[in-house]
């Protein structure tokens, strides 16, 4: 993909330190939402508050995509009524969240993450069950 | 002698671990055996082309026109929703990578502390509280994951589904979170065309006994014979599927809840996934959000093999790197791990690619542990 190009010329000249996966938060059920708490590996890389931002924002993001709405009930209606036929020409109110959850990654990625030694990966890549973060080695990154 | 590697683009689905098979390019999902699947497609064309050779021509002309078209319409909508349920993936987790599988089992580790040798670790749970219910969430040895509320492994499909209904060899697939509502509708819909055919076929003997006497009938339309007896034996099961499905669906439990007893008995009103609500229920489970894929079976990935080489000797054959992941240490077997996944992991570390060895074959009875180790903690509450 043309968008994480420079974050896997990273990715290759970089040795990986650790990966920390930030696990899903149940306590709402079953939605998609991932722990705020912040991991003791990367308390020298990252200020909490800017962890917990990000956190923050791709659980809304999440909550977004899975609310029961009226529109989540107008277009599974609609769907029915054509034998979900029309979801061959026409993309899922969840899959357009899912793009903008990827677009926010590699923002957050490009501004925050990666001037850190530190790359998030987009948590659909692991099923939606954990969100990894990879930390590289102290090296200094030329981009 | 040196291996030329090759490098090549699969798709991912070539590479998925698990008992599926995939057609067209990894489009359709469904799992191995297929032949109750395609006796129920044999059973739902076979008596549907009956109805419409034999009783549509006279419905169509002394009755309605409208029959035969309400009919068909019935019939694709069913034909729609099984295939529907049958071919698309219904909520498969993947399986975790090594790193990930390594982070959790240090971390369960550090929970269990030190296990004096020769007593048996504790069993591997997690506690989560669900709007304030706590809820037991059980380690998976085969995905190597803490399996996520309401999911369940699936020993024929040998993967994890979230929101696990059940298996249901007649759509030759699992029914889980992602094609329950296909299925609900397959369902209901084929017990509507069902009683549809049925209802006609009775009017259509009736009527036409009048002008040419029963017997003379069953000569000029034989198949009405085969249709009522088929309809008549799917009606009753089909119905009581339906409403057996209805009523888990108002309370906002799976089949496979509802086997357990998990919210029944001492449980009962203690459901946390339910709304308390029958409308609210029923919409979440066949109105709620359609859940993507998560398992990208179409996505490219490379693949290094080794070329043909002149002579297969003890020279490199190296294992095939399908994921880059692969190459790092594998799961590390500690005292915690159960006897009979110890063999599997030493002959992952060592043994050739993965398309070498079935994976059945690596990991034999592991359904069957899991479930024993499920029955005797529950046993213990």
């Amino acid at each position: 993909m043309a968008e994480t190009h420079s974050l896997q010329d990273m990715r290759q000249q970089a040795a990986v330190a650790a990966k920390v996966f930030i696990q899903r938060d149940y306590s709402n059920g079953t939605m998609c939402q991932f722990q705020t708490k912040f991991p003791s590996e990367l308390e020298t890389k990252i200020d909490k508050q800017q962890f917990e931002e990000t956190i923050r924002t791709l659980n809304n993001l999440y909550a977004e995509a899975e609310k029961l709405g009226s529109q989540s009930f107008i277009e599974g209606c609609l769907a029915c009524l054509t034998a979900y036929t029309v979801f061959l020409c026409m993309e899922t109110h969840y899959e357009k969240v899912l793009k903008k959850i990827a677009k926010y990654i590699q923002e957050q990625n490009d501004k925050i993450y990666a001037p850190r030694g530190l790359l998030l990966t987009d948590p659909i890549e692991r099923g939606l069950r954990v969100i990894e973060i990879t930390i590289y080695e102290d090296r200094s990154f030329s981009r | 002698m040196s291996a030329v590697m090759i490098t090549r683009k699969v798709r991912k689905w070539e590479k998925l671990p698990g008992k599926n098979t995939f057609c067209c390019d990894g489009r359709v999902m469904m799992a191995r055996q297929k032949g109750i699947f395609y006796l129920t497609l044999f059973l739902i064309i076979g008596t549907c082309s009956l109805f419409f050779a034999f009783e549509c021509p006279y419905l169509a002309v002394h009755l309605s026109p409208a029959i035969p078209v309400f009919a068909v319409l019935l019939f694709l909508f069913v034909i729609a929703m099984l295939l529907r349920t049958s071919f698309s993936d219904p909520g498969v987790l993947p399986r975790a990578l090594p790193e990930e599988a390594n982070f959790i089992e240090m971390e369960i580790e550090a929970a269990n502390g030190n296990v004096p040798s020769g007593q048996r670790p504790p069993p591997r749970i997690r506690n989560v509280q669900i709007n304030n219910q706590i809820v037991k969430l059980k380690y998976c040895y085969t995905c190597k994951i803490f399996r996520p509320p309401r999911a369940s492994h699936c020993s024929i499909c040998d993967n994890c589904v979230d929101r696990f209904d059940h298996h249901c060899p007649w759509v030759g697939n699992c029914v889980g979170k992602r094609n329950y509502r296909y299925f609900y509708l397959f369902t209901l819909t084929l017990s509507l065309l069902t009683i549809y055919i049925f209802a006609f076929n009775i009017v259509h003997v009736v009527m036409r006994s009048v002008d040419q006497g029963f017997l003379n009938t069953l000569k000029e339309t034989p198949g009405t014979v085969l249709e009522v007896l088929v309809c008549f034996f799917t009606l009753w099961s089909m119905v009581g599927l339906t409403g057996f499905h209805t009523y888990l669906i108002s309370l906002n439990q799976t089949t496979n809840e509802d086997i357990k007893g998990s919210w029944s008995g001492k449980n009962r009103g203690q459901n946390p996934y339910s709304h308390k609500n029958i409308i609210k229920n029923c919409c979440e489970v066949l109105c709620g959000p359609t859940y993507p894929s998560v398992l990208d079976r179409r996505g490219l990935m490379q693949e290094d093999s080794p070329a043909a080489a002149n002579s297969e000797g003890p020279c490199s054959f190296d294992n095939p790197v399908a994921q880059t992941t692969k190459t790092t240490a594998p799961l590390i077997p500690n005292e915690h791990t159960p006897d009979d996944v110890k063999p599997s992991i030493a002959a992952e570390k060592s043994s050739g690619p993965k398309d070498d060895q079935p994976p059945a074959a690596k990991l034999p009875p592991l359904a069957s542990p899991e479930t024993d180790a499920e029955t005797s903690i529950a046993k213990n509450q």
